[in-house]
C-alpha cells in the first residue's frame, strides 16, 4: 500500500467538511485532525462521529502535532495571516483556501510544478480555479493580450464571505488571469444568479490574442486541458468549445460539484475543495518521491 | 403641489443604443443642454456601470474617468451620477468617480442580491456622494423578498432605492403596488427607472408618481437599452399636465432631445426585439447582442430572447446569449 500523508484541516464550516469527505477519499491523503473553535460545531461533531481527531481549542494543539505535515486552511483571510507564520514554524506546508494569498497562486493544471517546495500556497478563487487553466491553455498556442472571465455562479452558493467582500473575488480573479494563466491584462466579472432550482456554476472565458492562431490548435489545447482539469473535478464540463473569431476565443465550462457534503450545483465550492486536495496529493507525491 | 427630481440616464443607459461609443464632444454637449433642461442629475457611465468596458458587455469608446472628468466640467447645476453594479465594478472605480467630481452614486444588484453592495453604498456615504440604489428585475422577485433587499440597502445608508423594471416588463398597477410598498415600509426615499419596451414607460412613470415616487429616471429620445427609458421632453410635458413638478423645462428639454435624434441607430426602428424583451422578461441591455448573435448563429433573435427569460437569466449575463444560440444552432 503507498504511504499517506497525514494532513489536518482547519476551519469545519461547509468547505472544510466537503473538503474532509475528499480526503477520506483520496489514496494519498489522511485526515488526520480536524481543527475549530466552537466545540458544540456542526463540523467538529461530525468529524468526531466519524473517528477523526478533533480540538476546539484553535491551531494550537496542531502546531504541537508533528505528524501532520499539510494543512488545509478553509478559514478566512484574517485568521490565515494568523496561523500562517506558526504553521511555517512548526514546518507544515499550508494549503490556502482563503482569500489572505501570502503564498504564490495554485492551479494544479497550471503551475503545480513550480510550486512543490513552496510552505505556503493560496488557491486564488473558485472561478480562478474554473478559467485560469483556460486562459493558460489558449495561452499556450498563441499569447493573450487579454484575458477576460465572467463566473455566474447561483446566488444559494455565494456564501457571506463572498458577498460582503465581491470586490476581492473580481481583483484576485483577475490578478490570477494574468499570473497563472500568462494573460498581459486580466479582468473578472462575478454575477450571482437566485434562479431556482440552482443553476450549476458557469464560466465564460475571453482571449484576445495578440495574434491570430491555428484554430485546430487551440481547441487541441483548451479540450487537453480540460481532461487534466477533471482527472481532480471530475465535474469540470466544456459547455461551449472554443468559438474562434480572428483574435478573439470564447470558451465555456460548467462546473458541477460531486455532491460530497455541498450540493451538487455549488461547483464553485466544489472546484475549490477538489483542487486543494489536487494541490496536496501532488505535494504528498513530490515528499514521497524525493 | 407634488414634486420629483428627474436623472437623466441617456449618457449611461443611452450608452447601449450606441454600443458604449458616444464622443467626448457629444457627452458634452448633451449634458450641457441636459443641464438647461433642468435635470436633477446627469448619469454617466458605461451601459452596465464603471468598470463595464468589456468583452462581455462591449468596450467603451473612453473610459469612464473621462468621459466623467468632461461631463463634469460643463455641468452648472445638475449633478453628476455614476452607476455601478458589484461584480462588474469595484470600490476603486467609486473612489475615481468622485475625484471626478461625482456627487451621486448609484449602485444596482439584482433585486434578490442587496447584500453585495454593502461595501459599496457605505463607501459612497464616506465619500460624501448621494446614495441613490438599484433593485434590479424588480418583476423577478415577490414583493416581501424586494422589500427585505430595499430594507437592507437602507441599512447602508442609502437614500434612496429604486424600483427598476430592467425588463420593460411591468405593468402600470404592478409598478404602482411595488412603489406604494416602498414608500410604507422604507424611511428613505424611493425612486423609478422603467424601460419602454412594452410602450407603458411614461405610464409606468405616471403610477410611480401616483403612488409617491421621489425620483423619476428618464433619457432623451427614449435612448436607452432596449426600447429605452421614458422620454425626457415627453416626461416635462406630461407631469406638468399632471401637476407634479419635475424642475424641467418643456422647451429646453425638447432642445435637449433633438440633439439625440441624428444619433439614434437605426435598429431603433426594430420593433420585434425589444416587445419580446418586455414580454419575456428579460434584461433590456441583452437586445443588440441578442441581434448579434442571431447573424453569428443563425438563429431567430425572438427564440434566443424567449429562451433566456425561460432560464430566468439575469442582468449581466450576456455570455448567456451566445450560449443558448450555440445550443440552438446545434440542435437544428
Amino acid at each position: 500500500m503507498e504511504k499517506k500523508l497525514k494532513v489536518a484541516i482547519v476551519g469545519p464550516g461547509n468547505i472544510g467538511s466537503d473538503l474532509m469527505y475528499k480526503v477520506l477519499r483520496s489514496e494519498k491523503l489522511e485526515m488526520a485532525m480536524m481543527v475549530g473553535i466552537i466545540a458544540e460545531s456542526e463540523g467538529l461533531q461530525r468529524a468526531a462521529g466519524m473517528g477523526i481527531e478533533t480540538t476546539a481549542l484553535g491551531i494550537g494543539p496542531l502546531l504541537e502535532n508533528s505528524e501532520v505535515k499539510l494543512v488545509f486552511d478553509a478559514t478566512g483571510a484574517k485568521p490565515h495571516m494568523a496561523h500562517a507564520p506558526l504553521l511555517r514554524e512548526a514546518g507544515k506546508i499550508a494549503v490556502d483556501l482563503t482569500p489572505a494569498a501570502l503564498g504564490p497562486y495554485v492551479v494544479p493544471a497550471v503551475n503545480m510544478d513550480i510550486n512543490l517546495e513552496k510552505d505556503n500556497v493560496n488557491l486564488v478563487t473558485c472561478g480562478g480555479q474554473a478559467t485560469i487553466p483556460i486562459v493558460a491553455a489558449v495561452n499556450r498556442v498563441r499569447e493573450v493580450a487579454y484575458g477576460e472571465i465572467v463566473a455566474t455562479i447561483s446566488s444559494k452558493s455565494a456564501g457571506p464571505g463572498t458577498r460582503q467582500n465581491i470586490d476581492e473575488f473580481t481583483e484576485t480573479t483577475a490578478k490570477g488571469v494574468e499570473i497563472v494563466g500568462g494573460a498581459k491584462k486580466g479582468k473578472a466579472i462575478i454575477i450571482l444568479n437566485p434562479a431556482e432550482p440552482p443553476i450549476m456554476m458557469r464560466d465564460t472565458i475571453y482571449c484576445m490574442l495578440e495574434e491570430e492562431g491555428d484554430p485546430d490548435a487551440i481547441v487541441a489545447s483548451v479540450e487537453k486541458m480540460v481532461s487534466v482539469v477533471q482527472a481532480y473535478v471530475p465535474g469540470y464540463k466544456l459547455k461551449v468549445p472554443p468559438i474562434i473569431d480572428g483574435k478573439l476565443v470564447t470558451v465555456m465550462v460548467e462546473v458541477e460539484g460531486a455532491g460530497d457534503f455541498l450540493p451538487t450545483y455549488a461547483g464553485n465550492l466544489d472546484i475549490m475543495t477538489s483542487a486543494a486536495v489536487g494541490v496536496a496529493e501532488r505535494i504528498a507525491e513530490h515528499l514521497f518521491h524525493q | 403641489m407634488k414634486a420629483v427630481k428627474i436623472i437623466d440616464s441617456t449618457l449611461r443607459d443611452g450608452m447601449h443604443s450606441v454600443s458604449h461609443q458616444f464622443t467626448i464632444e457629444q457627452m458634452q454637449k448633451i449634458a450641457t443642454a441636459l443641464d438647461e433642461a433642468g435635470v436633477y442629475a446627469v448619469e454617466v457611465s458605461h451601459g452596465d456601470g464603471l468598470g463595464g468596458s468589456s468583452i462581455q458587455y462591449g468596450f467603451s469608446r473612453h473610459t469612464d474617468e473621462e468621459y466623467l472628468n468632461a461631463v463634469s466640467k460643463v455641468l452648472r447645476r445638475a449633478k453628476l451620477a455614476i452607476l455601478l453594479l458589484p461584480g462588474i465594478g469595484t470600490q476603486k472605480d467609486l473612489a475615481i468617480a468622485k475625484a471626478a467630481g461625482v456627487s451621486v452614486a448609484r449602485v444596482a444588484t439584482h433585486v434578490t442580491e442587496a447584500d453585495i453592495a454593502e461595501q459599496h453604498i457605505e463607501l459612497s456615504k464616506n465619500l460624501g456622494m448621494e446614495s441613490i440604489n438599484f433593485l434590479m428585475m424588480a418583476h423577478m422577485a415577490p414583493l416581501d423578498v424586494m422589500l427585505q433587499n430595499a430594507k437592507l440597502m437602507e441599512s447602508y445608508g442609502a437614500d434612496a432605492v429604486y424600483v427598476v423594471d430592467s425588463a420593460g416588463f411591468m405593468l402600470p398597477d404592478e409598478v404602482g403596488d411595488r412603489i406604494a410598498a416602498m414608500k410604507d415600509s422604507l424611511v428613505c426615499k424611493i425612486g423609478f427607472h422603467g424601460h419602454n419596451n412594452m410602450g407603458l414607460a411614461i405610464a409606468n412613470v405616471l403610477a410611480a408618481v401616483d403612488n409617491g415616487a421621489d425620483f423619476i429616471d428618464s433619457s432623451l429620445c427614449s435612448m436607452g437599452a432596449g426600447g429605452g427609458n421614458a422620454s425626457t421632453e415627453v416626461v416635462a410635458a406630461v407631469l406638468d399636465r399632471y401637476g407634479v413638478t419635475s424642475g424641467l423645462n418643456l422647451f429646453n428639454s425638447i432642445d435637449a432631445a433633438e440633439l439625440i435624434i441624428p444619433l439614434k441607430p437605426k435598429t431603433d426602428e426594430d420593433v420585434s426585439s425589444k416587445l419580446l424583451l418586455g414580454y419575456a422578461g428579460v434584461y433590456s441591455s441583452f437586445m443588440l447582442h441578442a441581434e448579434r448573435a442571431s447573424k453569428r448563429f443563425n438563429v431567430d433573435a425572438r427564440d434566443i430572447l424567449v429562451e433566456l427569460g425561460r432560464r430566468k437569466v439575469v442582468g449581466g449575463q450576456e455570455d448567456m446569449i451566445i450560449d443558448v444560440a450555440y445550443e440552438m444552432s446545434q440542435n437544428k
